[in-house]
């Protein structure tokens, strides 16, 4: 179980919120273009120490996660220019830090959104309601990708901006 | 944009450091030549030759995305590797203008998904006659859709209109991918007999190979292995196997699925390009080279039809189910993403047929 959990990557729980089309494309390995977002990711995922003072992981082109040691405590940063963060990005963050506490162990570590235009630091916040929708969020995301064939799409505004676009709606 | 690049003499590709040079001997006229807004114009390329008789001349990497090789060339492994790192595909042609061979990039888009399904879909007879039952059916639309623009101007091609027409309807009968094949051979034909009245010059008598050996078929088997290429090319950006073919046998050729979609753009791609070259006399007698039994574009006949060729690719329509516009050479790679949805089981495959 928990094993298994640990083969999600962020960015598929990212596509999930975004789409569940774009979720079963993306986790069969229909990528539109060679994706290096891929392969960072799973770098990251299969991190085996964090024992460095600090790492910078680029989850993709949009997105740089921190490591930072703050003493005993692991802190996540995801830096945003700015206030407007997208959902998806937000579970992304929960996803490591419950992936972070529930399957490494790492009970002290916490996430933050910089926003240095601002001089601004959000905490997100993790607790139990979270994990269990983590949880949730992990389930659907199996049946999702086990499916035989991609979700129907269906169309919304961010379709325009997708990779997938073409093949969706050829 | 990145665009095609067409070396149509002889010369040599190095390697500098980051820059790959083409070398070759003052005496022609012409290195390059591209497309760039719908007016042709030379490529600037940086001038540093020493030697008196030879020239040399940088390859903007960054603006090529597939080199079209027509002239005798030769590459180092290091140009090759240069060109594989920035993704770019080396087509080769033969003297008649033939299609030699790809030199693809490494990095490859693969799912062993696709593979597993694309070969599945061979292997079913079933479905195997029902996509290449789609190939013939897209081309034959394709083809009624070219002559019914010239029966609109006035010629009368009502006979080999029916005939296509019937022959379309009876696709569905065929039982195998042989008959297919017939079939598609006996459109094909009577369509190429039509060219002698929508042409103003030039005979066509009847369709020859390798090699050609009259104006004509010079051009169609230029035009065809340049489209070959191209297809070549798309399927290269999807997930898709190109050996694996349904109305050819995948062991005709390497890349045997490009000659089934190539069937179906042949219309749209090479025989539109033709059709204007003779009929507004852009390309006349003195473009060929005839020799005993051959017939050939001269450099000058080749230049004029890839640069067609090449403003064919780029001209853009507005796409009807995607609601933007799109290029001609778009619409190949949309091809494909629509075999990868059939063979996924998302949605079944119709072929292009040209709506405008
Ligand atoms: S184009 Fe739209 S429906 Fe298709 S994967 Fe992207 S977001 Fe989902």
């Amino acid at each position: 179980m928990l094993l298994s959990q640990a083969l999600f990557t962020g960015t598929q729980v990212n596509y999930y919120i975004v789409c569940p089309t774009k979720l079963w494309l993306f986790t069969h390995q229909l990528s539109m273009e060679a994706s290096s977002e891929y392969v960072e990711i799973g770098k990251f995922i299969h991190e085996k120490s964090y024992s460095r003072e600090r790492k910078d992981v680029i989850i993709d082109e949009k997105i740089g996660i921190d490591f930072i040691r703050d003493g005993d405590k692991l802190i996540i940063c995801e830096i945003k220019k700015s206030k407007r963060i997208e959902k998806a990005h937000r579970y992304q963050l929960y996803y490591y830090l419950y992936y972070l506490r529930k399957i490494k162990g790492i009970e002290n570590v916490e996430g933050r959104i910089l926003y240095p235009t601002q001089r601004e630091i959000e905490v997100i916040e993790f607790n139990e309601e979270i994990s269990r929708e983590i949880e949730k969020i992990m389930e659907e995301i199996r049946k999702i990708i086990s499916l035989d064939e991609p979700p129907k799409p269906s169309r919304k505004s961010y379709c325009k901006k997708c990779a997938y676009f073409e093949f969706c709606w050829v | 944009m990145k665009k095609n690049f067409y070396i149509l003499r002889n010369g040599k590709l190095i390697r500098k450091g980051n820059t790959i040079y083409f070398i070759y001997e003052k005496s022609e006229e012409k290195v390059f030549s591209a497309e760039i807004d719908g007016e042709e114009m030379e490529v600037e390329t940086e001038d540093i030759s020493d030697k008196q008789e030879y020239e040399k001349r940088v390859l903007p990497i960054e603006q090529i995305s597939s080199l079209f090789i027509y002239g005798r060339v030769s590459l180092t492994s290091g140009v090759i590797s240069f060109l594989s790192k920035n993704n770019i595909p080396v087509h080769f042609f033969g003297y008649y203008g033939n299609y030699e061979s790809t030199l693809m990039p490494k990095e490859m888009l693969l799912s062993g998904e696709m593979h597993i399904k694309q070969a599945m879909h061979y292997i079913s007879q079933d479905k195997r006659v029902f996509i290449a039952k789609r190939f013939v059916e897209g081309s034959a639309q394709n083809i009624l859709r070219n002559l019914e623009y010239y029966q609109r101007e006035g010629k009368d091609l009502q006979e080999e209109i029916s005939y296509i027409t019937n022959a379309s309807f009876s696709i569905e009968n065929c039982k195998d991918v042989s008959q297919l094949l017939a079939l598609e051979g006996a459109i094909r034909s009577k369509y190429y007999s039509s060219f002698n009245k929508i042409l103003k010059s030039f005979e066509f008598d009847e369709r020859t190979r390798q090699p050609p050996e009259n104006p004509l078929n010079a051009m169609i088997s230029f035009g065809n292995s340049l489209l070959y290429a191209t297809v070549i090319k798309q399927i290269y950006h999807t997930q898709l196997d190109q050996t694996i073919s349904f109305l050819h046998e995948p062991s005709e050729r390497r890349f045997s699925l490009a000659l089934d979609i190539s069937e179906i753009f042949k219309p749209l791609l090479v025989d539109r390009i033709i059709f204007k070259l003779v009929n507004k006399d852009i390309i006349g007698e003195d473009h060929f080279v005839k020799e005993l039994n051959s017939c050939l574009l001269n450099n000058k006949g080749k230049e004029i039809f890839l640069r067609e060729y090449d403003e064919k690719l780029q001209t853009t329509i507005k796409h009807r189910d995607l609601g933007r516009n799109v290029s001609y050479e778009r619409l190949i790679y949309l091809e494909c993403l629509k075999l990868c949805k059939h063979f996924l089981g998302i949605k079944d495959y119709k072929p292009f047929v040209i709506w405008w």
